[in-house]
């Protein structure tokens, strides 16, 4: 019962991320920030930003002023780790992320301990630490413009992105 | 912008006369607690809160020739601008002056000027020298008394002029105030740019009034929280170059940059010692944040705090002895204090809300902060021992406050919520009152935030 309604989760999670990343798509960040070329509707390679965009879920949501993993995130988390067993030789950089209310400083800190939060939490469950860097963008790359509870909600964000 | 001025003091003219003068006039003020006495010293507590400004005339700068009559104006103009500026001051209207350039020179009809109720007056000339400098001299008079309060010459090349005003602004703003000024400054700060999911950031630097606005990074990588050097040459700041967020030092005159130090994970919020031989800056290290010094010389690199927890924005005291800093340890971002050795903590910010970058005052007496509660962000300032908390302004959102090196003005940054449309918050620098009044906006091209104040130029 609770695997299923995991899975449900999950699936919510997904079509969430795939909103958001659609939304954003082409938004043209230098680092992956929002997702990357998803947009177009040619096929989905398998084991790239794209397949993990699409399939899997590349990024996980966190509470104002928290790094703590959220039921949903670690469902995300467990097909990340899932899928960076199935493809082994991809490595991935976490990028963490904060809103728009807080001071910078501050934030760059808070957006480095939520991706390392994601990083522990891939690494034991069994992903290599060296195939997952950490980055913390603090409140500097929003995925959603807007000054207010839903586009900040959004943007308290870590972000699962390949590495070229 | 590095070539020395030539500074030479033709006179100072406090006659003894005018001393005892002063100190009689000082004397009958507090003893009869009158102090707008006719006669009284043109002088303004600046500590007092809202002062009523002083009416001050600086007609244009007598120059023979064009050119010296042009660098008169131009002069006469950057020293009133900074002088109102300060909140201070209010500039008597040029059409209502008595007297010109010329005849101001022979003498000043004073009755006349206190007609207009011109309390202080600037009399100033410029001349153009053999060797193609400017010799540009002035004398500040109190109407009332009829007494000069000041004069001082300086010889420049012409295109130093614009610092000329502001040393000219600093020396009459310190004769009246009693403090020293703080408009031959610059302000380093970030440029901004684009669309707010995307934004271009660059290190930017001009004069504390806005003028000789120059970029000083391309905008390939983002840059934050530019710190000046205590002695000017340098800047450190941190950049995400190669994806790689560092704390780097470059250098303003030659343009060239490193990075400090060889660390494996992000560095940030780095700031100069007082003394400026140090870097003091945060590490990221599995999640936690803890605050570090190199020492520019020996690249000795010293851990400060040794904490589970987000310790950061750090900052000395004026006299290297105490740092002040951010940190979670205790549930909630706070302020606290500690010795330089790390040792002592104390959490001094006990106000409802969180408390971010804690900045030590020139003085030494306050440190500013950013503080948010209840969906507002507030610049403030406490002592460093936490009380007498006093918020200076409000905002949607204000941040990273930065002190002028007479400790009386603040600048910080403040934008406005996102628009419909993402039309990109407006983020512009303001300068403001440690009385919390006289909140001016900073003029800049571009969007601009994290402002840092330069100590007065050598």
């Amino acid at each position: 019962m609770f695997k299923k309604f995991l899975c449900l989760m999950a699936a919510l999670v997904l079509v969430a991320a795939c909103d958001t990343t659609g939304e954003n798509g082409g938004a043209g960040s230098m680092n992956g920030a929002n997702g990357g070329g998803v947009g177009h509707n040619g096929p989905v390679h398998p084991g790239t930003q794209e397949d993990l965009v699409v399939n899997v879920g590349d990024r996980v949501f966190f509470a104002f002023n928290e790094s703590d993993l959220t039921p949903e995130a670690r469902a995300t988390l467990d097909r990340q780790s899932a899928w960076l067993k199935k493809y082994a030789t991809v490595r991935v950089t976490v990028e963490g992320h904060c809103d728009e209310r807080g001071t910078r400083e501050y934030n760059l800190a808070l957006g480095e301990r939520r991706a390392t939060a994601i990083k522990n939490y891939l690494v034991a469950d069994g992903v290599k630490a060296d195939r997952v860097k950490t980055i913390s963008y603090g409140k500097e790359r929003p995925a959603v413009l807007g000054s207010n509870e839903a586009a900040w909600a959004q943007n308290r964000r870590g972000v699962t992105v390949v590495t070229p | 912008m590095s070539r020395k001025l030539t500074v030479e003091i033709e006179r100072h003219e406090r006659s003894v006369f005018w001393l005892i003068f002063s100190f009689a006039i000082y004397f009958l003020a507090a003893t009869l607690w009158c102090p707008t006495s006719a006669y009284a010293d043109v002088r303004i507590d600046i500590t007092r809160g809202v002062v009523e400004p002083i009416p001050i005339a600086i007609p244009a700068f007598y120059g023979a020739g064009g050119n010296e009559a042009q660098f008169g104006r131009d002069i006469a103009e950057v020293v009133s601008n900074d002088l109102v500026r300060s909140g201070l001051f209010s500039a008597v209207d040029p059409q209502s002056f008595v007297q010109d350039a010329d005849s101001l020179l022979v003498a000043p009809h004073f009755a006349d000027w206190r007609v207009l109720n011109t309390q202080a007056l600037v009399v100033g000339k410029v001349e153009a020298q053999q060797d193609g400098r400017l010799k540009v001299e002035f004398r500040l008079w109190d109407v009332f008394a009829e007494q000069q309060m000041t004069g001082l010459a300086y010889f420049t090349v012409p295109s130093n002029w614009r610092r000329v005003a502001h040393i000219v602004a600093d020396a009459i703003y310190k004769r009246i105030t009693g403090e020293d000024g703080y408009f031959d400054t610059r302000i380093v700060y970030v440029a901004e740019t684009g669309p707010g999911n995307n934004r271009i950031k660059r290190l930017a630097i001009m004069d504390q009034d806005g003028d000789n606005n120059r970029i000083l990074s391309d905008g390939s990588a983002l840059v934050l929280t530019p710190r000046f050097s205590p002695t000017l040459q340098e800047i450190t700041y941190m950049a995400y170059y190669n994806n790689r967020p560092r704390v780097y030092l470059f250098n303003i005159d030659t343009g060239q940059q490193e990075v400090l130090g060889d660390f494996s994970n992000m560095t940030f919020a780095p700031r100069f010692s007082p003394d400026g031989n140090r870097v003091i800056f945060s590490l990221s290290e599995s999640g936690n944040s803890n605050i570090y010094t190199m020492d520019l010389r020996t690249r000795h690199v010293q851990q400060i705090t040794n904490h589970p927890s987000i310790n950061t924005a750090p900052c000395f005291s004026p006299d290297a002895q105490h740092i002040t800093f951010e940190s979670d340890r205790g549930g909630s971002q706070q302020i606290y204090t500690m010795r330089a050795n790390g040792s002592d903590v104390q959490r001094i910010s006990f106000g409802e809300g969180h408390y971010g970058t804690p900045v030590w005052s020139p003085r030494g007496d306050l440190i500013a902060f950013t503080k948010l509660h209840d969906g507002h962000f507030y610049i403030g300032v406490m002592r460093p021992d936490g009380s007498d908390e006093r918020e200076l302004t409000e905002a949607f959102h204000a941040e990273g406050p930065t002190w002028a090196p007479n400790g009386r003005v603040l600048m910080f940054f403040k934008d406005l919520p996102e628009g419909p449309g993402g039309r990109g918050n407006r983020a512009r620098l303001y300068s403001i009152d440690l009385t919390g009044y006289n909140e001016r906006e900073v003029s800049t091209p571009t969007d601009a935030s994290d402002p840092a104040w330069s100590p007065l130029l050598p």
